[in-house]
């Protein structure tokens, strides 16, 4: 059930599962799994733009980790350019890791404070490029400082001299020091100031046109990840529960949770919210640790059947590209 | 001028710090009148929120400081009150909902001690009668098995709960007004949903009138009767719900609606920033703080302090008769 297209896809993401093991007593005897990412499948395409979005616990950031490679999958596989990153040759593999970086979520935390902006940038090169020499690797450092609109003066200084949103451009450039071909975009923009988002949100969209970038954006956001994304997946408690286009999403939303989220989200337009009729979800989130059984969302559905409690849907393309995972369409 | 639930005229809120003195509030005069919902609207570090805490004597002080202004509730300024005198209004008449509900929360106390807490303390009720009205609050906002949540500690409860344990403990008393800093902004969507309607149907079953703190404008257009933006400590742009959304007049407001992406645009609609970053609030202005970032910049803007045109809309020179007529359209779907 992996959406398919013509040609190659440059990422293959294929049931993947990872889960965290918890210890529930004081001496560790009894473990239970955190079901963080559930069998998920996608692919991106080169020069794509997938968004990922879910609520807080749905487990997207951990599929970009795991992407990444920051965590080993429990099971599955994430193909890269066809290639299986599990079972690649060491050699291969850093040069795979050079070709996919990561833009993260907290733009605090994500600096180190004792680093100056140009060690930190230089970072990757040192890893990826040990041939170049430090003029060269000052040279691409102004150049990265350029693009991402800040001054190749700022080199010199640290972390805490930044806004937030200069922050996150520095780390921009980071991800892009050793010419990546695919980014993992974490929450790019949830840490900074309203006035500023759009700086960044813009600046990727150029970046992508110029450099010839894919995304994968992990969001909260859905009006961010619907304005930004070509494709867009919503994910709930570890499973994806629709993916498809990113106008279709909010043209044509068939899983019951995807319309709850997109009623959801505030417009900010008086006519508009005085008209628009919001679909309640009832109580919280279940444990991922004690999914439901059946179908994840059934706790929550207004519109469940009774196979929703003993049969998990499957992810099935209902319309060309156009893939939802419930019983009830 | 009889009427108005809350005045707040002039307010000045100074911090000391080492870097200077940060005049974080500059001049802000607002009313609430009963039942109203009036939001405070701008980004971080633009005053809104100590606003709201100058309005409680919540500022830390030291180093913050209320240097000037009146703050007029129910007939009273309520700056010339002590401490004392002060701990009768607060969650009395004047509730109050904070962002993150897990630092306003005591940790090692159960959630009926802290909801009973303000019902003994300001409305003398005994033990068991405070636990009689808590279950109702619990009933009111919808936290289900009332009696055996009232029991738990907050760790036990999830955020969109603990939210409305929050409201619960803020309308305990029956206040007048409640202010609700960011209540929404540690929520997920859903849930945030959930909350707002929730504080919209209370809001009309009790006439609370309520400040909504926000710097989300899809939050406000849902909620609010009156919005004000502030930038740089001022109040920039006041008006109704529609005015300010549908009819900008200060170009910082407008900069906002245009930098958002809207669920319901087309993909087309590229997003507009505004360029460069707030203002530093060490500074003393004499000109427009906005100015730098404005892309209708005029001479004048660098200049003077620009007063509140069009009977009080927008506190910006564009307005001014004779000024270039500029027209704010929203370039939305």
């Amino acid at each position: 059930m992996v959406p398919t297209s013509a040609q190659a896809p440059l990422l293959k993401v294929h049931q993947l599962k990872k889960y965290f093991q918890q210890q529930s007593s004081l001496l560790g005897k009894t473990r239970n799994w955190l079901k963080a990412v559930d069998g998920v499948s996608f692919s991106i395409q080169a020069g794509e733009t997938l968004g990922l979005v879910g609520e807080s616990g749905c487990g997207k950031t951990t599929v970009g980790r795991t992407v990444i490679g920051l965590y080993q999958p429990t099971a599955g596989w994430v193909a890269y350019k066809g290639v299986n990153l599990a079972r690649a040759k060491p050699a291969e593999r850093l040069e795979y890791r050079r070709q996919m970086q990561m833009i993260f979520q907290d733009p605090y935390a994500s600096l180190n404070p004792r680093m100056t902006v140009g060690d930190i940038i230089m970072e990757p090169m040192v890893i990826h490029h040990p041939e170049m020499g430090k003029k060269e690797r000052m040279e691409r450092v102004n150049e990265l400082l350029n693009m991402v609109g800040l001054n190749p003066e700022h080199a010199n200084r640290y972390p805490h001299e930044f806004s937030g949103g200069q922050r996150q451009r520095i780390g921009i450039a980071r991800a892009l020091a050793v010419e990546p071909e695919f980014i993992v975009c974490d929450e790019p923009v949830s840490a900074v100031d309203v006035s500023i988002q759009a700086q960044i949100i813009n600046m990727l969209e150029r970046l992508q046109e110029e450099l010839n970038l894919t995304y994968l954006i992990i969001a909260h956001d859905l009006a961010m990840v619907k304005h930004i994304s070509d494709r867009v997946a919503v994910m709930y408690l570890g499973k994806l529960v629709e993916l498809v286009d990113s106008e279709e999403l909010y043209l044509n939303p068939l899983h019951p949770y995807t319309k709850a989220l997109l009623s959801a989200v505030p417009i900010a337009d008086p006519d508009v919210e005085r008209q628009r009729k919001r679909i309640l979800l009832e109580g919280d989130l279940p444990s991922p640790v004690n999914p439901p059984p059946g179908c994840y969302f059934h706790t929550r559905c207004n519109q469940v059947l009774p196979i929703c409690r003993e049969q998990e849907p499957e992810l099935r393309e209902l319309e060309t590209g156009h893939f939802v995972a419930c019983h009830n369409v | 001028m009889v009427g108005h639930l809350l005045e707040v005229k002039n307010l000045e809120v100074e911090f000391t710090t080492y870097a200077g003195v940060v005049k974080a509030v500059r001049g802000v005069s607002f009313e609430v009148d009963p039942g109203e919902v009036v939001a405070l609207v701008g980004e971080s570090g633009c005053g809104k929120s100590v606003t709201a805490q100058s309005i409680m004597q919540l500022i830390p002080s030291p180093p913050g400081k209320i240097t000037g202004g009146e703050i007029i509730f129910d007939g009273e300024n309520l700056l010339e009150k002590n401490e004392h005198q002060m701990q009768k209004i607060r969650g009395n008449k004047i509730g109050m909902i904070f962002q993150d509900p897990m630092t306003y929360l005591n940790p090692v106390l159960s959630i009926a001690t802290q909801v009973t807490e303000n019902l003994r303390l300001h409305k003398g009720m005994s033990k068991k009668e405070a636990m009689e009205r808590a279950v109702e609050l619990f009933h009111l906002v919808g936290i289900p098995d009332p009696e055996i949540r009232l029991k738990q500690y907050p760790h036990q409860f999830s955020g969109g709960m603990r939210q409305r344990v929050m409201i619960a403990m803020a309308l305990a008393c029956e206040p007048k007004l409640i202010i609700a800093d960011e209540p929404t902004t540690a929520l997920d969507v859903t849930v945030q949903a959930q909350i707002l309607e929730l504080l919209k149907e209370l809001k009309d079953r009790f006439q609370t009138a309520v400040i909504l703190i926000t710097h989300d404008l899809g939050v406000v257009a849902g909620q609010a009767d009156r919005i004000l933006v502030m930038y740089a400590g001022q109040i920039v742009e006041r008006g109704t719900l529609d005015e300010v959304l549908k009819t900008p007049q200060h170009p910082y407001t407008w900069g906002l609606l245009k930098s958002v992406p809207r669920l319901d645009a087309d993909k087309s609609r590229k997003l507009t920033p505004i360029w460069g970053q707030p203002p530093d609030l060490l500074q003393e202005f004499s000109y427009c703080p906005f100015m730098p970032r404005c892309d209708y910049a005029m001479a004048i803007c660098a200049e003077e302090m620009p007063p509140f045109f069009n009977g009080g809309r927008a506190r910006c020179w564009l307005n001014h008769p004779q000024a270039p007529k500029v027209e704010f359209k929203k370039e939305v779907s």
